[in-house]
């Protein structure tokens, strides 16, 4: 269990979060957990050090402050070697088709957050020469649906922003990834009627980020593989019967 | 709403389930809210863990809080899973100091049910071993119990059935324990006489418990397999099994019963069967040590998932009692003809030694348990009535966390600490505002 590297999570206080810390402390990883409510990130924090007898440090960070990544990066004990940004909202579409305000915190959250936050960390990576960024995107920026678009859009952006980032960083040799989880059984979605094939469970989803980012393979990856071909026919249905459909 | 029932699948109440993912997002919940209790994972049998109005989830509070693996001591929050805790101590040479019958409880419930071990006649309940808990009294507050601080919380709250407020988190004692392995050893009782003589004999043993044959009648009434055992030395490993490894994976194969079973499963035939082999099969190893995985040791039950379905869709009653010692022979020796005489026998029967218990209203007391499954039927309720009758005669008592039909006259009579418990109730302004099923149906 000796290991040098360091991982920083952010979204210390979500279920995807917690989980994907969770299995980089098991293999070794010191773990530095960033949320805007550092006393709930505690709670993590300290699960996951008594679980696994790992270093686990709280740090605050609001993903909407960007004027504050300077000094939230200069005030980490070290440059972490994995940043994981799980950090995301599903909101309330209908509310913010007519609430300005949600709708601006849906985009913000999901899109121009970890987006900057990301972009910021990768030019330290950069100037350093290593470093593994992960995104925790979702499914729902394949394609805009009636039902949550607000959200998929943001989030297709934040895709789109990992996408470029990749191409520019691979040639010197930093890893971008992307992960689309899918349906998560998390606090996010308690109480709503999920399709267990399309459903996974948070530690499920950890263990495809440690895995993935850990030890190699796609850099886009869908936790459950049936979403590869479920979005497949979605993105090749034509617009004009697509336009019509309720999804 | 959601139609919410025990393990047992009877009796089934609607309630508003509410899932507060933190200690601290619960607070506000009980302070506002009214008519509502605690639930763990639902393994109570009966309507313990259903609010009268309110069901709070308590499976988001599944946070170790801190574990010294140089003591052995560890704090949690009262809705980690027995499973999940074994999980992590058991490689490190840790073991509870009490398990129940299944690992799918929290310790939440665990407390809540002050659970009994296959080790109670010599180490206690899980309460007697709990250092502190935390509790959310009704009016949003926090309070931190132990011998020492609010000791009567304590003890109301331990076998309180989460009438006293809802736990949040709690620290106790591990044991150290060198393998994960059991050295037991297995003998046979031809009667129910010899039975509890025989679990007398192992009162030494660190665990004890005897599975009855409950469709042996006559001479045989009360036939048992008594297994006895002790977490196994490396030393025991070396003698028995050279090459085990001394902590073995859980990972073992699980059954299931995917989905109802037709009633008729159950006759007489099938039972007697299944009784049968488990007879035999035990009966083998008769008089020899060896050596058990912890996992089906402790919690056989668990490797079949969803067991309770096998009564099918009316579900099932579990009937527990204890009756003191020197009635325990007449007393259990009745229930037992009456049970076999009615033809629908138990899947299970189990008798186990019990001592003295602390909380208010804990179920155990010094004398012996009988445990038995009862599908639902039409007639059930009567027998059952019935037998109530000698419990109470005996200076007996029936388990709460399995109760879903006892009458509140049964219930008064077998717990003389219930006085106490409605007082602080009403001091702490619990009474009708903490309130599950069975808090309304047995006016507690």
């Amino acid at each position: 269990m000796t290991s040098s590297k360091t991982l920083l999570l952010v979204g210390g206080t979500s279920d995807i979060g917690r989980a994907t810390a969770l299995h980089y402390a098991q293999a070794g990883w010191r773990v530095l957990l960033a949320a805007r409510n550092e006393e709930e990130a505690r709670r993590n924090a300290d699960d996951i050090a008594a679980r696994t007898g790992a270093e686990v440090t709280t740090h605050r960070l609001d993903i909407l402050e960007a004027g504050n990544f300077e000094g939230f990066v200069d005030g980490l004990p070290q440059l972490p070697d994995t940043v994981v940004c799980v950090v995301g909202e599903l909101g309330d579409q209908a509310r913010g088709q007519s609430d300005i305000n949600h709708a601006t915190l849906l985009v913000r959250t999901n899109f121009e957050g970890p987006a900057l936050f990301l972009g910021f960390l990768a030019e330290r990576f950069l100037a350093r020469g290593s470093g593994t960024i992960v995104g925790v995107s979702s499914v729902a920026g394949d394609r805009g649906r009636g039902s949550n678009y607000l959200y998929g859009a943001a989030k297709a952006g934040f895709t789109a922003f990992l996408s470029g980032l990749r191409n520019r960083l691979a040639p010197k040799g930093l890893r971008v990834l992307t992960v689309k989880p899918g349906f998560v059984r998390t606090q996010m979605t308690a109480g709503m009627k999920l399709p267990p094939l399309l459903t996974a469970e948070a530690d499920e989803v950890g263990r495809a980020i440690f895995t993935a980012a850990e030890k190699g393979g796609s850099d886009v990856i869908y936790v459950r593989r049936i979403w590869r071909p479920v979005m497949m026919v979605i993105g090749s249905i034509p617009e004009r019967i697509f336009k019509n459909l309720r999804l | 709403m959601t139609e919410l029932t025990g393990w047992g699948r009877y009796p089934r109440h609607p309630s508003e389930v509410l899932s507060p993912a933190s200690p601290k997002a619960l607070l506000p919940l009980i302070a506002h809210e009214t008519g509502l209790v605690a639930r763990g994972n639902g393994r109570a049998y009966g309507d313990a863990a259903i609010g009268e109005r309110i069901t709070l989830l308590a499976r988001g509070l599944d946070r170790i809080r801190s574990f010294d693996q140089a003591t052995g001591r560890i704090s949690v929050e009262a809705g980690v899973l027995l499973s999940d805790l074994l999980d992590l101590v058991v490689p490190r040479g840790f073991f509870p100091p009490v398990v129940p019958g299944t690992k799918f409880v929290t310790i939440g419930g665990m407390i809540a049910s002050d659970v009994h071990g296959k080790n109670h006649h010599r180490d206690g309940g899980f309460g007697d071993h709990l250092e502190s808990l935390t509790l959310a009294l009704p009016d949003g507050s926090t309070v931190l119990c132990s011998r020492d601080q609010n000791p009567e919380l304590m003890w109301a709250t331990i076998g309180g059935m989460g009438l006293t407020g809802t736990i949040l988190e709690a620290t106790f004692r591990l044991r150290r324990i060198e393998t994960g392995w059991m050295r037991q050893k297995t003998t046979v009782a031809p009667n129910l006489d010899s039975a509890i003589r025989a679990l007398k004999d192992t009162s030494d043993a660190t665990y004890s418990v005897a599975w009855i044959d409950c469709l042996a009648r006559g001479a045989s009434l009360g036939r048992s397999l008594i297994f006895a055992a002790e977490h196994a030395t490396l030393r025991d490993v070396e003698a028995l099994s050279p090459s085990a490894e001394p902590f073995p994976s859980s990972k073992l194969g699980r059954l299931s019963v995917p989905l109802d079973l037709p009633s008729f499963t159950l006759n007489r035939l099938s039972v007697s069967a299944f009784n049968e082999l488990y007879f035999r099969s035990g009966a083998i190893k008769a008089g020899y040590p060896f050596l058990v995985h912890w996992n089906p040791y402790f919690f056989p039950l668990d490797g079949i998932g969803n067991w309770n379905r096998i009564y099918g869709r009316r579900g099932f009653l579990q009937y527990q009692c204890v009756i003191p010692t020197d009635r325990a022979k007449s007393v259990l020796g009745h229930i037992l003809e009456r049970v076999s005489q009615r033809g629908t026998a138990s899947f299970l029967a189990v008798l186990k030694q019990l001592g003295s218990s602390r909380g208010d209203i804990s179920f155990p007391l010094e004398g012996f348990t009988l445990t038995l499954d009862l599908p639902v039927t039409d007639d059930v309720f009567s027998l059952l009535d019935e037998l109530d009758r000698s419990v109470v005669e005996a200076g007996g008592r029936l388990y709460l966390a399995k109760d879903a039909r006892q009458s509140p006259a049964t219930f008064e009579a077998g717990y003389p600490g219930l006085t106490r418990f409605r007082d602080l109730r009403r001091a702490i302004r619990a009474t009708g505002r903490i309130s599950s099923r069975l808090s309304a149906r047995l006016g507690i």
